[in-house]
């Protein structure tokens, strides 16, 4: 009951306005509460990474705004909408105006298809996977059109790298979802989490606890982490390298507007990782399915959020041609090799076998990957020259 | 007008554009773009006559449009490719100045 | 013209303005976002026309894929700093225009004489995904994987045209 507690809502106050505007009304109160929601979900998730990386480096973060500075977006919104909002002379107007926008337009659209708990999905394509990956993968040419805008040569720099290593990237994350999607038979987020929701004893039927799906799982993440520049793949935008990347020429409340992009495409991706790998709404344990589905929904992203966080504070930065080397020649044959995997895990008998074919696939295919990597990029040996 | 003319007559006239850009601009990776947009428009077509054709549920004009979508993104990267090489040759993407040189 | 809705119309019209845009804008790279935006919104009328896998897959491949490919081209062979592509063109570019023109001519003509678009056909069936998953593995076999076999070579042989020739040194 308390489950439906939105849909409820939504239906109560379509029941008071007119006829004939019902359904305009019925769409702006599907979409308010995501306009609503992600934002707040952003000024806290700055406010706990500052907090979790001052942590993780030995030192408070910022402490001083509120109760622990908790109050601290309310400081950064404050400086970015009074900031003076600068474009260089010889900077291309319109599409140095254009670029944020497009960003931030691109980064709203995928959270029409993340269904955030039962009922509650705002646009229930048929192909919502597709429709999610379409989307993220126009979020590319903003990033371009910010880097070249700019007239500034580190600027493109920044743009380029960020557009490549976006580019690189795409590929393991679709693949790693066409796995999921041969095994669920849909391509509705909705039926993918449906397929999800059994227990065989005390376990979830998520497609993490399987060979492949763990497989997969830690290929999405890593892709996604790749896709939406988070450290340790943030090399264009890397704050000691280029100094801001493609968004340097940037100030004021566009700058904001980059960064609520950025981290609203990491929250999206979160979203799709969690229905696709990890169950979306449902419950982990059979006898916690009391719980509200999208408490469970925000749970999860919030223990994503936190791994992004953590893997930030921890990771030194990739170089760009680890990055691309890391991706072309690991990461898209492994995923390649969990899609034939899933395809054995779906076709095998239930049992032993299927497990034990899967993991075997996957671990030789690792050891061949990653092995061969290896010694293929051996680092010289350290010669030490002392002063005779 | 019905539907269907007025979704024909958007990819005529999205064709003859692709077409005046396609022999007007000197520069290849434009002469390129139009081509592009011609494809463009003979997809919409299939789609227009799916849609509002008499075709009694079949999904050929989809599958259609899919493989010539994709038929088109192997082609843009190839003439891109040729466009790379030929600039490094030569030094130059200009038709005017790359017509009857002899290489 | 009653049959037509504001959406349909809207949508025609910002993607012939992008595609206009796209072959007459001076400077190159606004010209691919012209194009892109051209790709969105015909992207955007297959989704209003029903075609759903169609319209998110022209998204992701024409968006996301070709026109990021022309825009990486143009700035590698360093296009956007010196196209000066006259706008008013003189001499054989006129004999563009004219063959468009007549090719707009004679397909407007073509569409308002045939006898299909006076009779619509009953409504498609929804294509779902499901649908053509089934259309593609059961008759259109050969052309997947024709096309499969195709994309391949297109990749390979890409990628050995646009390589780095080795230097013959001395």
């Amino acid at each position: 009951m308390l489950d439906q507690v939105f849909v409820s809502l939504k239906h109560w106050l379509l029941g008071y306005s007119p006829a004939a505007i019902q359904p305009a009304v019925s769409i702006l109160l599907t979409i308010l509460p995501i306009l609503l929601v992600f934002p707040v979900l952003f000024a806290l998730t700055t406010v706990l990474e500052r907090k979790g990386l001052g942590r993780i480096q030995n030192r408070y973060g910022p402490n001083r705004v509120g109760f622990y500075g908790i109050l601290q977006p309310m400081a950064d919104a404050l400086k970015s909408l009074t900031k003076e909002d600068i474009v260089p002379a010889s900077a291309d107007r319109a599409v140095h105006f254009l670029a944020p926008l497009i960003l931030l337009a691109v980064a709203f659209l995928p959270y029409a298809v993340l269904p955030i708990g039962r009922n509650m999905i705002a646009a229930n394509l048929d192909a919502g996977v597709l429709f999610f990956f379409a989307i993220g993968a126009i979020s590319e040419l903003s990033v371009f059109m910010a880097g070249w805008s700019s007239r500034n040569k580190y600027s493109l720099l920044g743009a380029m790298r960020a557009v490549a290593q976006m580019i690189s990237y795409e590929v393991p994350l679709l693949l790693s979802s066409i796995a999921v999607i041969m095994a669920a038979g849909s391509l509705n987020t909705v039926e993918i989490v449906n397929k999800q929701a059994g227990f065989s004893g005390i376990f979830p039927h998520w497609y993490v606890l399987t060979p492949w799906g763990f497989a997969g799982f830690v290929l999405f993440m890593i892709a996604a982490t790749a896709e939406t520049n988070r450290s340790p793949f943030d090399l264009p935008e890397g704050e000691s390298e280029i100094i801001a990347g493609y968004y340097i020429e940037y100030s004021g409340f566009k700058f904001a507007l980059f960064f609520l992009g950025e981290y609203l495409g990491m929250f999206a991706i979160s979203g799709l990782g969690i229905t696709l790998f990890l169950g979306g709404w449902g419950a982990p344990l059979p006898f916690l399915t009391w719980v509200p589905s999208w408490i469970w929904f925000f749970a999860k992203l919030l223990g994503l959020i936190i791994g992004f966080i953590w893997v930030r504070g921890t990771l030194p930065r990739l170089r760009m041609d680890q990055l691309m080397n890391f991706a072309w020649k690991f990461m898209l044959p492994m995923a390649l090799v969990v899609v034939v995997s899933a395809g054995a895990w779906r076709f095998l008998p239930q049992g032993v076998t299927r497990w034990l074919i899967s993991t075997l696939l996957l671990a030789f295919a690792y050891g061949l990957l990653a092995r061969g990597v290896e010694t293929r990029n051996k680092i010289a040996k350290r010669i030490y020259r002392f002063a005779e | 007008m019905t539907p269907l003319a007025g979704c024909l007559l958007v990819s005529s006239l999205l064709f003859s554009i692709g077409l005046a850009g396609a022999l007007t601009r000197r520069n290849t990776i434009l002469v390129l773009v139009g081509i592009e947009l011609m494809l463009n428009a003979a997809n919409l077509n299939f789609v227009a006559f799916w849609r509002f054709g008499h075709n009694a549920g079949v999904s050929t004009g989809i599958i259609f449009g899919l493989f010539s979508i994709a038929v088109a993104a192997a082609e843009a990267a190839v003439g891109l490719a040729l466009i790379l090489a030929v600039y490094r040759h030569t030094k130059t993407t200009d038709l005017s100045l790359l017509t009857g040189r002899a290489q | 013209m009653s049959q037509m809705s504001a959406a349909f119309l809207i949508l025609a019209i910002v993607t012939m303005v992008a595609a206009c845009a796209a072959m007459t804008l001076r400077g190159l790279v606004h010209c691919a976002l012209a194009l892109a935006v051209a790709f969105a919104g015909i992207g955007t009328l297959y989704l209003s026309l029903g075609a759903q896998f169609l319209g998110l897959a022209q998204l992701l491949v024409y968006v996301g894929a070709i026109a990021v490919l022309i825009v990486f081209v143009i700035l590698l062979t360093r296009g956007g700093e010196s196209d000066a592509s006259p706008l008013i063109p003189t001499g054989l570019p006129i004999t563009g225009i004219v063959v468009a023109t007549t090719m707009l001519a004679l397909l407007a003509w073509a569409v308002f004489h045939s006898f299909a678009i006076h009779s619509l056909g009953p409504p498609a069936t929804p294509a779902t995904v499901r649908e053509l998953g089934t259309v593609l593995m059961a008759e259109y076999v050969l052309p997947l994987e024709v096309i499969g076999l195709m994309l391949t070579a297109a990749m390979i042989g890409a990628v050995v045209v646009a390589m780095k020739e080795k230097q013959d040194t001395q």
